[in-house]
């Protein structure tokens, strides 16, 4: 890194640009190096979309945004991921408030077998809440709301999450997300296990949460990462199967005018 | 692999029609597997149904017999066959309070050992401990009633409350001992319903900043609700039933007692006893063991209907 580079990082984080940076990290299964690498900024208030061929090691790197390739036995991380300007890897740090602030959405809707409404208040819960019944009420209404599925569940709060459609969960897993005011959401191909029209309104909802929080989609669909994100990183696996950041800029250019021919072949559908 | 598929599009069209064929072939095999496993299934339901009635034949002569009453036998605290009593209270009590103190020692202890197993510990250590639950639950029972009579009663109990406090054969040490005996019965089946919970809500559950504890408290342990419920009646009834810890050292004679540091015999223990002395099968006294059998038969019925409703009413759709 050259000396103008880091200034400029500096001032990026000075200015509170990127909410979270991956500075030359490499990421190992027990022996095996699944992520080689990778540097990248996430900017703060948009939406970056990782997109690339299976196995290449996307979900990887977002579960070690929030730690969460720590629960994977000999997992294991070199470099360092900024949050607010502090490795997340460093010793003193203790990953459970880690995620706290960085929230992540799964592939498959996974609520809890509870009542939607013990669905949303879950974080608040485990995070020391001390509210009354009113003020639960109205978090787990501006939870509901922000995920746009109040109107479908305002009726049945009481009844089980796991009861809903697919769809529906995942907007109760993005609630119950959202219930804890994360300032990072990562999401692994959150529409993946959905239909079109229920797709459609978490890509409107994600827009619409753009607002208040950074948001990491893992994407398969190239029309969805096109549409949604702001920036977006190509990442490809080389020889040895692991995986490398080929790519990254803001959306519009990668889809129109990206720099690497690999990028190309992949977006135009060539390979992968 | 798209190529793959169209080769065999290809090929399936070239079947001309009206040549397919759908009959049946003769699978010998499988009609003997299918008659040696309907053997095995008859024996066992006709073994069950025939110990079913002899219990039930057995306990009529008990009951029709002059000298005993049905309300009696239910509502009074005598059991004493020699004099004609027969209240079936001391037995039971002692039944339920042997079996109560064995719950009480093995669900908190399996929940816990269930817990660290598939929750904590590491595949290593997993490797090393489920085998050991396991040998635990194959020593026989006759071994832990010399455990309990000849350790847990003179050693534990006795150096704990006094020589004075505490009979030489007393509830407390046949039921602590039975608890550790039902202990590897309740941890591994809650350990079954504790894996047997998807990844997804543990993850679901860390990625909201959930520690260890609290996703295995509010999440995993709630959603193998069902599993564990049954556990814990499956122990019950095995508690319930459980003759020769009792046997050895609960006591040997009935009484009617709430104290766990007195000796009273239980419902198993007493046909232990009365079957292995020599009585006359023309006797009231053999008679009124199978009406003791039969009550323990309804409770162990009982439980074990109550375990697949619990199973049904508390299972959380996960999925
Ligand atoms: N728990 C694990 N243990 C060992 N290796 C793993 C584990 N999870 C992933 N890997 C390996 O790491 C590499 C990257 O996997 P990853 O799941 O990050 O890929 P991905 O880009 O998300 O793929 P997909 O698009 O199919 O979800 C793969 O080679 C995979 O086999
Ligand atoms: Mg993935």
């Amino acid at each position: 890194m050259t000396v103008a580079e880091l200034s400029a990082v500096d001032m990026a984080q000075a200015n509170g640009r990127y909410a979270v940076e991956l500075h030359n990290t490499h990421i190992y299964y027990g022996s095996f190096r699944a992520v080689k690498d990778v540097s990248l900024q996430i900017e703060r208030q948009r939406i970056t979309a990782f997109i690339g061929p299976s196995g290449c090691g996307k979900s990887t790197v977002l579960r070690a945004i929030n730690r969460m390739n720590d629960l994977i036995p000999g997992s294991r991380l070199e470099g360092r991921i900024l949050f607010h300007g502090k490795n997340i890897y460093d010793p003193d740090v203790d990953p459970v408030e880690v995620r706290r602030r960085i929230g992540m959405v799964f592939q498959k809707p996974n609520p809890f077998p509870k009542s939607i409404y013990d669905n949303i208040m879950f974080g608040p819960r485990i995070n020391g809440w001390r509210g009354t019944k009113a003020q639960a009420d109205e978090l787990v209404e501006r939870a509901l709301r922000g995920a746009a599925i109040w109107d479908e569940v305002k009726d049945k709060l009481h009844q089980p999450g796991t009861a809903l459609s697919g769809g529906q969960q995942q907007r109760l897993c993005i609630a119950r997300a959202l219930a804890v005011q994360p300032e990072v959401i990562l999401m692994d191909e959150p529409c993946s296990a959905l239909d079109p029209i229920s797709t459609l309104k978490i890509e409107e909802l994600m827009l619409e949460l753009r607002r208040n929080y950074t948001i990491i989609i893992v994407t398969h669909n190239m029309q969805q990462a096109s549409r949604v994100s702001d920036y977006t990183a190509f990442f490809l696996m080389d020889a040895d199967r692991a995986g490398q950041l080929v790519e990254y800029g803001p959306t519009e250019q990668i889809f129109t005018s990206p720099n690497d021919k690999r990028t190309e072949d992949y977006i135009s559908g060539r390979f992968g | 692999m798209e190529q793959e598929a169209r080769v065999s599009i290809e090929r399936s069209a070239v079947i001309p029609a009206g040549t397919i064929n759908l009959r049946g072939r003769r699978r010998f095999g499988e009609r003997i597997i299918e008659t040696i496993v309907f053997i095995c299934g008859a024996i066992s339901i006709f073994t069950t149904t025939a110990i079913v009635i002899v219990l039930f034949q057995e306990a009529w002569l008990f009951f029709g017999s002059p000298e005993v009453d049905l309300t009696e036998f239910f509502s009074t605290t005598t059991w004493q066959p020699e004099t004609g009593r027969f209240g079936i209270w001391p037995l039971m009590m002692s039944t339920l309070i042997t079996s109560i103190i064995a719950l009480l020692v093995a669900v908190p202890l399996g929940l816990g050992a269930a817990i660290y197993l598939s929750e904590y510990a590491s595949p290593t250590a997993r490797g090393y401990l489920k085998p050991i639950l396991e040998v635990l639950a194959g020593v026989p029972t006759v071994v832990y009633g010399y455990f309990a009579l000849t350790f847990v009663t003179p050693v534990i109990l006795q150096g704990l409350l006094g020589k004075e406090n505490v009979e030489i054969y007393n509830m407390l040490s046949a039921g602590l001992t039975m608890g550790i005996m039902i202990l590897p019965l309740v941890a591994s089946m809650s350990e079954d319903a504790l894996s047997a919970v998807p990844r997804s809500l543990r993850e679901g559950s860390y990625g909201l900043g959930a520690t260890r504890l609290e996703t295995s408290v509010r999440v995993v342990v709630p959603a193998a609700l069902s599993g564990i419920l049954a556990a814990v009646i499956v122990a019950m009834s095995r508690a319930v039933g459980e003759t020769m810890i009792v046997a050895l050292a609960a006591g040997a004679g009935p009484r009617f007692t709430f104290n766990p540091l007195q000796a009273a015999e239980t419902m198993t223990g007493h046909i232990a006893r009365i079957s292995g002395g020599d009585i006359s099968y023309a006797s009231i006294q053999y008679t009124s063991i199978f009406a003791i059998a039969l009550v323990l038969f309804f409770m162990t019925l009982l439980l074990n209907l109550l375990s697949g409703w619990v199973v049904r009413r508390f299972r959380e759709v996960y999925e």
